[in-house]
C-alpha cells in the first residue's frame, strides 16, 4: 500500500489513506499561513527564507493533489474537487487566493472594525490603531446635507421621503391603472420632484426660510443633481435619437453633430464651460444660479449618451412595426409615440439604468463649479485644522456609500434585464 | 405628396433657423459681454509668454515659453497618463475577464468581487483615495521603500533609474526596422499560405527579427545603455531627497492607478462577453476537423472573440482618455489643469481656451472612433 502511494496516482481504492494524507498536508499548509498572518509566528523558521516562503504552497499543492480523486461518493470531497481543485493549475490558484485572503483580511478587518474608534467627539478620542470613525460621526450631517442649516434639515428628509414613497408606491398600483403609470412617471414624478425641491428644499415661501443653493451639499445634492439631470436628459435624448434616425438631412446631421460633440468631450470640460464660458453667452446682467448651470451642463452631456441608448432600442425594433404603423395611416409623431417608442423604451430600460448609474458616478465632478457634494464635503472636512489626517476614513466612507447605491442600482437593472428578456 | 414634401422642407428650415438663432443669440451676447469687459476675441495670446511653471513636463518647458508650448505640455501629459492607463487596464482587464470565466469557484468569485468593487465607486473618489489616503501614507524619502537599491518609493514620488543612451537614434531605427520587417514577414506568410498552401513560422521569424536587429545595433552600431540611479542626498539638516534618476510624481501614480483599476473592470466585462460570445459549437467543430487546442484558440476562438471585444474596448480606451481630465482634481498638470485652469486664470480668455480644450478632446475622440469604424469594417463578417 505504501509502495502504491509513490508509484500510482491517488485512486479510489485507497481513498482513506490519500484523503487523510492530503488533509494533513493541507492542515499544515494553512496553519503555517494562518499563524504567520495572525500571530506573526513562523513555524518553519529553521528553513531558509526561500524555502520557508514557498513551503505552504508546496504542502498545499501535495495536499490538493492527494485528495483529487474522482467520484468518491463523498459529496463534500466531490464538490471541492469539482469547484476548486479540478486541475493542478486550479489548485495552485485556489491556494494563492486563500493565502492572500488569510494574509490580508486580518489587518483590514482590524483597521475597519476591531481597532476602530467610534466613541468620542474629537480627534483626540481616537486612540486606537484603527480607523477613526468619530470623524464620520461628527461630520455626518455635513456629508449628508452640506452646509444646509441644521434646523432646516427636516425639509430635505421630508422631501426625499415623499419622493421615495411615491416611487415605491408604483409597485402597489392596482392592475387596472397600470396603463397610466408610464405617463405618470414621465410627467408626474418630475413635477412632484420639482415642486418638492423648489418649495420645500429651496424654500422662500409658505413661511419657510429661503436656503441658497450654495449651502446645499452632501449626498442630498448628489441625488438632486442626478435626479434632475435624468428627468431632463430623458426627453432630450429621445428627441435626439429620433432626430438621428430621421430621413430629413438637416435634422439628421444636426442631431449627429450634437450627440457626437457631447460624447467626444470629457464632462469636466463641459462643467468648466458652464462655469466660465456660459455667463459670457447670456445677456449682460443676467445671473444664473450655479446649481442650475451645473444641471444644464450635466443634462446636455448625458442627453447625448441617453440618445445613443434610445437609438439602440429604435434600431432593435423590426421594420414590420414601422410598416404596420404606417399602413394604419398613422403619421410620424403618432407612429413614434403610440407604436415605436413604448416598445423601444421598454427594450432599453437596462441601458437607461446604466446611464443613470454613470450619471450618479459623475456627480462628484460638480466641484468644478464650486458645489460640494459628498466627496467635496470630505475634501473640506479633511482640511479642517482639527481633523487633519482623516482623508482615508472620509474617502472609505464616501466610497462605501456610493458603492451601496451603485451596486444595488446595477443589480436592479440586471434583474430588470433578465425579466424583460424572458418576456419577449 | 406635394404638401408632404413641403412640410418636410418646412421642418428643416425651422430647425436651421432655430440653430442659427441660438448661435446668433449666444454670439451677440458674447460680443456685448466682451466689449463691456474690454476683451477682444482672438488666438494671438497663444504666442505670448506664459510665465507660469509646470511641475511635470515631458518636453523642455520654462515660464518664459509661450502659452502654446504650455498647451503642448498639458496635451503630452494627458496622452502620457492615458497611454500608461490603457497599458495597465488592458493587462488587468484581460486577466480579470478570463478569471471570471474560470472553472475555479474562488478565482471566479474574487474576479467578480474585483469588478463589482471598482466599477461601483466613482472614479473621482478612487482618485482621491489613492492620492490623499494611500500614497500619502508612504514613507518620507529617508525611509523610502527600497527596491534592490535600484528604485525607491516614497511620499515624494517613485524614483526609477534614468536610461542614458548613446547613439539612441540608431537603436530606435533598428526597432522600427524590426517592426517593419515583421509586417513584411506576416504579409509574405499570408501570401504563401493562400497561394501555395505553405505554413511559414511567422511568429518565430518575427521574434527573431525584433531581437536580432536591435542586438546588431548594440554590437555593431555603437549603441550602449547606462543607467543613472537615484541617490538619497541630504538637502539640508533634516530634509533628504533623491537626486538623479527619473521621478514619477505621486499625482501621476495616483491617476494611472485609479484610471487603470476603474477601466479594467469594464474591459474585463468586455473580454468575458467576447469569449462567451464564441459558441461552443465553434470550438467543437474546430476540434473535430483535427485542429490542436492551441490552433483552435488561435484560429477559431480568438479571431471571433476579438471581433466582439475590440469595439467596446476601444470605447473604454476613449473613456479613459477623457476621464484622465480628472487630473485637474489632484493637480496633475494635464491639459485641463494647465490650459483650462492656469492659462485661463491668467489670460481670462474663457471662450477661446475652453473651445480649444474641448476641440482637442473632440479631435482625439473622433480620430479614435474613426479608426475603430475602419477596423470594424475590416473585420466585419463578410456575408454572401
Amino acid at each position: 500500500m505504501i509502495k502504491n502511494l509513490f508509484t500510482t496516482k491517488p485512486n479510489i481504492r485507497s481513498l482513506k489513506l490519500y484523503v487523510s494524507i492530503g488533509l494533513i498536508f493541507l492542515f499544515f499548509s494553512f496553519l503555517d499561513v494562518f499563524l504567520n498572518s495572525l500571530f506573526d509566528i513562523n513555524l518553519t523558521f529553521f528553513f531558509s527564507d526561500f524555502i520557508s516562503f514557498f513551503l505552504p504552497l508546496t504542502l498545499g499543492y501535495i495536499g490538493f493533489y492527494s485528495i483529487r480523486i474522482e467520484q468518491t461518493g463523498n459529496i463534500f470531497l466531490d464538490t471541492i474537487n469539482k469547484k476548486i481543485n479540478s486541475t493542478s493549475f486550479n489548485s495552485v490558484l485556489t491556494l494563492l487566493s486563500f493565502f492572500a485572503i488569510i494574509k490580508y483580511s486580518p489587518p483590514l478587518l482590524s483597521w475597519l472594525v476591531f481597532d476602530a474608534n467610534i466613541s468620542g467627539s474629537t480627534k483626540e478620542d481616537c486612540t486606537g490603531d484603527g480607523a477613526c470613525w468619530v470623524f464620520i460621526k461628527v461630520w455626518f450631517k455635513r456629508f449628508m446635507y452640506g452646509m444646509y442649516p441644521n434646523a432646516e434639515q427636516w425639509r430635505i428628509n421630508t422631501a426625499f421621503l415623499i419622493l421615495f414613497t411615491s416611487i415605491g408606491s408604483v409597485y402597489f398600483v392596482p392592475e387596472k391603472y397600470k396603463n397610466y403609470l408610464i405617463s405618470f412617471s414621465i410627467l408626474g414624478f418630475p413635477l412632484i420632484a420639482f415642486l418638492l425641491i423648489y418649495f420645500l428644499i429651496s424654500g422662500g415661501s409658505f413661511g419657510l426660510e429661503w436656503v441658497e443653493t450654495g449651502a446645499w451639499g452632501g449626498l442630498s445634492l448628489t441625488f438632486i443633481v442626478s435626479f434632475f439631470a435624468l428627468i431632463f436628459c430623458f426627453p432630450i435624448g429621445i428627441f435626439l435619437a429620433l432626430g438621428r434616425r430621421s430621413s430629413l438631412p438637416v435634422i439628421k446631421y444636426s442631431s449627429i453633430g450634437f450627440i457626437e460633440f457631447w460624447r467626444g468631450v470629457p464632462l469636466i470640460t463641459v462643467l468648466f464651460m458652464s462655469a466660465v464660458m456660459f455667463p459670457m453667452f447670456l445677456p449682460d446682467g443676467t445671473y444664473m444660479d450655479k446649481l442650475v448651470r451645473a444641471i444644464i451642463a450635466i443634462t446636455l452631456f448625458e442627453s447625448a449618451y441617453m440618445a445613443e441608448v434610445v437609438r439602440g432600442g429604435l434600431q432593435a425594433l423590426p421594420r414590420g412595426q414601422y410598416d404596420a404603423a404606417k399602413s394604419l395611416g398613422l403619421g410620424y409623431w403618432r407612429m413614434n409615440l403610440l407604436i415605436i417608442l413604448p416598445q423601444a423604451l421598454k427594450l432599453v430600460i437596462p441601458g437607461i439604468a446604466n446611464t443613470f448609474l454613470a450619471l450618479i458616478k459623475d456627480t462628484p465632478l460638480i466641484f468644478v463649479v464650486g458645489l460640494l457634494e459628498i466627496a467635496g464635503m470630505i475634501g473640506l472636512a479633511k482640511t479642517n485644522p482639527k481633523w487633519l489626517g482623516m482623508a482615508t476614513e472620509g474617502y472609505v466612507f464616501a466610497g462605501a456609500v456610493f458603492w451601496v447605491i451603485c451596486f444595488s442600482l446595477s443589480r436592479y437593472s440586471q434583474n430588470l434585464e433578465k425579466k424583460l428578456s424572458t418576456e419577449r | 405628396m406635394f404638401f408632404k414634401k413641403n412640410k418636410s422642407y418646412l421642418s428643416q428650415i425651422i430647425t436651421i433657423l432655430l440653430i442659427v438663432s441660438i448661435f446668433g443669440f449666444f454670439t451677440f451676447n458674447a460680443q456685448v459681454n466682451m466689449d463691456n469687459r474690454g476683451i477682444d476675441f482672438g488666438f494671438s495670446f497663444l504666442s505670448q509668454e506664459a510665465s507660469f511653471d509646470i511641475q511635470f513636463s515631458l518636453i523642455e518647458y520654462s515660464g518664459s515659453d509661450s502659452y502654446f508650448r504650455a498647451y503642448l505640455v498639458g496635451l503630452l501629459n494627458t496622452l502620457l497618463v492615458s497611454v500608461i492607463g490603457i497599458f495597465f487596464c488592458t493587462i488587468i482587464g484581460v486577466i480579470v475577464g478570463i478569471a471570471r470565466l474560470s472553472p475555479n469557484y474562488i478565482v471566479e468569485k474574487i474576479a467578480t468581487f474585483w469588478v463589482e468593487f471598482f466599477r461601483n465607486i466613482p472614479l473621482l473618489l478612487q482618485l482621491f483615495f489613492w492620492y490623499y489616503a494611500a500614497l500619502r501614507a508612504l514613507p518620507l524619502p529617508i525611509d523610502a521603500i527600497n527596491f534592490n537599491d535600484i528604485s525607491y518609493l516614497s511620499v515624494k514620488g517613485w524614483y526609477v533609474p534614468e536610461f542614458i543612451w548613446t547613439n539612441s537614434s540608431i537603436f530606435y531605427s533598428s526597432i522600427i526596422a524590426g517592426v517593419v520587417s515583421i509586417f513584411f514577414i506576416y504579409r509574405f506568410a499570408k501570401k504563401q499560405r493562400e497561394d501555395a498552401g505553405k505554413q511559414i513560422p511567422a511568429l518565430s521569424l518575427s521574434l527573431l527579427a525584433i531581437i536580432t536587429l536591435p542586438s546588431i545595433a548594440f554590437l555593431v552600431g555603437g549603441v550602449s545603455l547606462s543607467f543613472d540611479y537615484p541617490v538619497l542626498t541630504q538637502m539640508s539638516k533634516t530634509i533628504y531627497n533623491f537626486k538623479g534618476g527619473v521621478s514619477i510624481p505621486p499625482e501621476l501614480m495616483a491617476l494611472a492607478l485609479a484610471l487603470s483599476l476603474y477601466t479594467s473592470t469594464f474591459i474585463a466585462e468586455n473580454v468575458r462577453a467576447g469569449i462567451m460570445g464564441v459558441g461552443k459549437g465553434q470550438k467543437e467543430a474546430a476540434a473535430s476537423i483535427g485542429l490542436t487546442t492551441s490552433q483552435v484558440l488561435k484560429l477559431v476562438v480568438l479571431p471571433q472573440a476579438l471581433r466582439i471585444i475590440i469595439p467596446p474596448t476601444t470605447n473604454q480606451y476613449l473613456n479613459l482618455t477623457k476621464n484622465s481630465s480628472l487630473a485637474a482634481a489632484i493637480a496633475y498638470p494635464d491639459l485641463v489643469l494647465v490650459f483650462a485652469g492656469t492659462a485661463m486664470m491668467q489670460t481670462g480668455r474663457a471662450i477661446e481656451i475652453v473651445s480649444i480644450t474641448m476641440l482637442t478632446y473632440l479631435t482625439i475622440s473622433l480620430l479614435i472612433s474613426g479608426l475603430m469604424n475602419w477596423y470594424n469594417k475590416k473585420v466585419a463578417i463578410k456575408e454572401k
